[in-house]
């Protein structure tokens, strides 16, 4: 399972969920996006986000995790069968990544990833590319986080 | 303090470089993207990249450090309502050091919002031998500097 052949636009994973906590936002922040709004409750308050909040690429990593994890424990149920494992990636890039809710100190995100396009890749006969749709969705519906995401994934049979 | 009547288009700016290390590579890819080929030397070299590379999103937060520190601080930054593409161009290995050129694309006020505009920016990080690893075309929100005269208001 899980060759570029195996797959299906429309199939929908859900790869698990998180709680983003106070100290981990300020935490990433400092590391990576040190603004006011995502570092300090006091300056956050006073911004246009009204309350610490995460950056936008601290809820992309916490998603990439959680894909990263579900792949791995499907491959390794694979090979405890004793089945062939597809190789995937690298990752060329990503597009249309939209941040549409803010996500809140205390809010749980849930994490999907939907397959949207399979496409063959020139030159490449190895692989194919698969274009997926990752999501976060905050604990009242709303869609925080939203990216569109390739990845070569190994061809069981190489492609004429 | 930066606001957006300060960002104007065809604006080029540099910043960097930042040291990436192996210890950083791994420290990301532990928590983030724990993948072999960003975790541990002896399996990156037997993978396709033939050696530890960094993860693609840890090549796009020290960007977002980058551009923090250099585009942001002390601006009325509101952060980004998203990203229309991010491309990945070359590996990023330990002891990289990575530049940031940045170029103003657009500004335009915010129809909905008149107290704020939209920036949009292209980025470049570049490596110590000057070869580009990453693209990205971004928009950025920022308070502008005085409430707009009452005819200068979109509908």
């Amino acid at each position: 399972m899980t060759f570029f052949e195996d797959l299906r636009v429309g199939t929908r994973t859900e790869v698990g969920h998180h709680t983003f906590v106070a100290d981990e936002i300020k935490a990433f922040a400092r590391e990576f996006d040190p603004q006011p709004f995502h570092l300090d409750e006091v300056a956050a308050a006073r911004s246009h986000f009204g309350a610490l909040c995460a950056s936008g690429w601290h809820t992309a990593a916490v998603c990439l995790r959680h894909i990263v994890e579900d792949r791995q424990h499907r491959q390794a149920e694979l090979r405890r069968r004793g089945e062939p494992v597809a190789k995937t990636g690298p990752s060329p890039g990503l597009r249309d990544l939209r941040w549409p809710t803010p996500v809140y100190a205390g809010d749980t995100i849930a994490f999907a990833q939907e397959i949207v396009e399979l496409r063959p890749v020139a030159n490449r006969p190895d692989v194919g590319l698969r274009i997926a749709r990752n999501t976060g969705t905050n604990q009242h519906g709303e869609l925080v986080y939203s990216v569109l995401s390739s990845t070569f994934i190994e061809r069981r049979v190489k492609s004429e | 303090m930066r606001a957006f009547e300060d960002f104007k288009v065809g604006d080029i700016a540099e910043f960097g470089p930042l040291a990436v290390t192996a210890a950083e590579i791994k420290s990301f890819a532990t928590r983030f993207d724990p993948q072999p080929m960003h975790l541990d030397e002896a399996a990156a070299q037997n993978s396709i990249v033939g050696g530890l590379v960094a993860s693609g999103l840890h090549i796009v937060c020290m960007h977002m450090r980058l551009f923090a520190d250099g585009v942001l601080r002390n601006s009325t930054s509101m952060g980004s309502p998203g990203v229309e593409e991010v491309r990945y161009l070359a590996p990023v290995r330990p002891g990289d050091g990575l530049t940031l050129r940045v170029e103003v694309l657009g500004a335009r006020p915010s129809k909905s919002r008149p107290k704020m505009g939209l920036v949009r920016f292209r980025s470049h990080l570049v490596n110590s031998n000057d070869k580009p690893v990453m693209e990205m075309i971004a928009t950025l929100m920022f308070e502008r500097r005085a409430a707009p005269a009452e005819n200068e208001v979109a509908p």
